[in-house]
């Protein structure tokens, strides 16, 4: 139908842009949507024996996960992991950031410092802070004479493990707040310091609201990144910890189900109650987006 | 005048206490991994005394025991291949579709171009069940081929050059089209190269999630030969968990050439994170 009324120069960039987006296209529809489409699927599957075929059972695996104690207990854990991350991974990245925006001698050298952890290797991360954190011969112990079982004490191994996520994440976020705080005009408290404010106050009033685009940003993201964690957890608290009851993510969970016990059909059952989670999540923000966040 | 000046010293002395004080905190990690690392174990997990040090002698030839023992050759050639394979792949498809996003009008350009909006707000873990089944199916479990599959194309890719390509000015292809070049000469020649910076970061972007990505090369590649650093080393912790120099040799190993790179790249690294955020 469009055919007809396309010019040739149109055609050649109808020809052109197909060719050019088709290999991209196809990928994702043969590695996410086919995919995303074949979990829900399975979910309503008992996986076979051997792990071969799926049985369709109807809503049977959300009947035993919803019924699980198990799984309401790792949403609650993946909750609170991220309650630790999240506020506290988003302040601390924002005061260094502000304290960066000073002229100071060693600028970058701090900058390096605190980005450092995102270029290593979470699995690597998480093994030396397993170390730090042990109980006969850790660091921490024995600097502090304490004498805390920090990853298998369940009352607060959720918190020890939220605290290696902060550790992890203050660099990331401290560099997209920088971004952020390069873009504010530097006219607003050049008027603000001739109105006699003070710094604290220039805070609050210029750069909170117009830094809040950026904040919002990775509030955002680290939400959906802090409800998705897996790695720390994964290898910091091992099968045998006591604990691991009380801490394990929603991920966590999964990958036992789906690859550890090759239940996949209960496997995709988890993932997909995580993907709805997550998207009601992101919708309640993005209502908040329109509240909250400053845009000039 | 000598009061600002007074609160000018005490505001620049707190601000160093801060960036300080997390400046140790980041550090003491590191710190703890190296030197655990060239302790023997008997002193690791000497208690009464604490050794901070190690006693006498450094083990500097635990990095070598580590490094011949875990076959540290093949997991570093694992992960180079993977994150090569990733990061061209992410970058081939990426730009073409970003091009053709940002510069060209084509039907149904809206529909793919929402696709791809699409699948970056969907949460990647719902994509993995058949994602192994297909790499089972073709018989890719423990080879490169497995390990890159997820990655062959890049939905946040195709986004970021999308907005890379849309800031190029207008009059560039067209002069080029008056030159006589067609779409893909134009493409290749002329606006390919000013992406430069957003490809960069692509690639840093993407070679440092296959990296850091866990969970995946433990599902395809379970084998101790085929597996890439972040994977082995969660092997090797199940496997001598209480062998702490050992340990903690192995995770420096495994970390160390990343920070080497990053450290030369530096700009380039923090730019690539602050310009594409994206979802690490």
């Amino acid at each position: 139908m469009w055919k007809k009324k396309m010019t040739p120069s149109q055609k050649r960039q109808a020809i052109w842009g197909w060719a050019f987006i088709t290999p991209t296209m196809l990928g994702l529809i043969i590695l996410n949507f086919y995919p995303a489409i074949n979990t829900v699927y399975q979910s309503f599957c008992k996986t076979g024996d051997f792990g071969k075929g799926n049985i369709f059972v109807g809503f049977k695996n959300y009947s035993s996960v919803f019924a699980a104690a198990e799984t309401w207990q790792s949403l609650w854990n993946t909750v609170k992991y991220m309650l630790v991350e999240v506020p506290l991974g988003i302040v601390i990245a924002l005061i260094l950031a502000v304290l960066l925006q000073k002229k100071l001698a060693g600028k970058t050298l701090f900058r390096t410092l605190y980005f450092l952890p995102m270029v290593c290797a979470p699995a690597a991360v998480a093994m030396v802070w397993k170390w730090l954190y042990n109980q006969q011969f850790g660091l921490i112990n024995n600097t502090f004479h304490t004498n805390v079982a920090w990853i298998s004490n369940p009352n607060i191994a959720w918190i020890s493990v939220g605290i290696i996520g902060v550790w992890s994440i203050i660099g990331y976020n401290m560099v997209l707040f920088i971004a952020g705080l390069q873009e504010i005009p530097k006219d607003y408290y050049e008027a603000a310091e001739i109105d006699g404010a003070s710094g604290l106050r220039q805070f609050f009033s210029i750069t909170v609201p117009l830094l809040s685009p950026t904040t919002f940003f990775i509030v955002q993201t680290r939400i959906i990144g802090a409800l998705t964690v897996f790695d720390l957890m994964f290898m910091v608290m091992d099968k045998t910890n006591q604990a691991l009851n009380k801490t394990q993510s929603i991920v966590y969970l999964f990958y036992t189900y789906a690859f550890t016990n090759s239940n996949r059909g209960y496997g995709a059952t988890l993932v997909v109650i995580l993907v709805v989670f997550i998207m009601i999540v992101t919708f309640f923000l993005q209502k908040l987006e329109k509240k909250i966040v400053f845009y000039n | 005048m000598e009061s600002i000046s007074r609160n000018y010293r005490i505001n620049k002395f707190f601000t160093y206490l801060v960036l300080i004080l997390m400046a140790v905190v980041m550090l003491v990690p590191f710190v703890w991994m190296i030197l655990t690392a060239v302790k023997t174990n008997q002193e690791a997990i000497s208690v009464n005394p604490f050794y901070f040090l190690p006693q006498a002698d450094w083990h500097w030839e635990n990095f070598g025991k580590v490094w011949k023992s875990y076959n540290f050759i093949t997991l570093y050639k694992n992960t180079i291949l993977f994150i090569f394979f990733r990061v061209l792949c992410a970058c081939l498809t990426a730009t073409m579709a970003g091009y053709a996003f940002g510069r060209l009008e084509f039907p149904g350009k809206k529909i793919m171009f929402a696709l791809v909006l699409i699948q970056m707000m969907i949460p990647s873990q719902i994509f993995i069940i058949p994602q192994y089944l297909m790499v089972s199916k073709l018989h890719w479990m423990n080879t490169t081929a497995g390990l890159v599959f997820p990655g062959l194309v890049t939905a946040f890719g195709t986004y970021l050059l999308k907005t890379s390509y849309q800031g190029l000015p207008k009059d560039l292809e067209e002069a080029a089209q008056i030159d006589g070049c067609n779409i893909g000469q134009t493409f290749l020649f002329i606006m390919l190269p000013l992406t430069r910076s957003a490809m960069i970061s692509l690639g840093i972007f993407t070679a440092l999630f296959a990296f850091k990505d866990l969970m995946w090369p433990m599902i395809v590649c379970p084998s101790a030969e085929t597996t890439t650093l972040s994977a082995g080393l969660a092997k090797m912790q199940g496997q001598y968990g209480n062998d702490y120099p050992t340990m903690m040799a192995s995770a420096v190993l495994a970390i160390v050439p990343m920070i080497v790179i990053y450290i030369i790249f530096q700009k380039q690294f923090v730019e690539g994170i602050a310009t594409s955020g994206g979802k690490l």
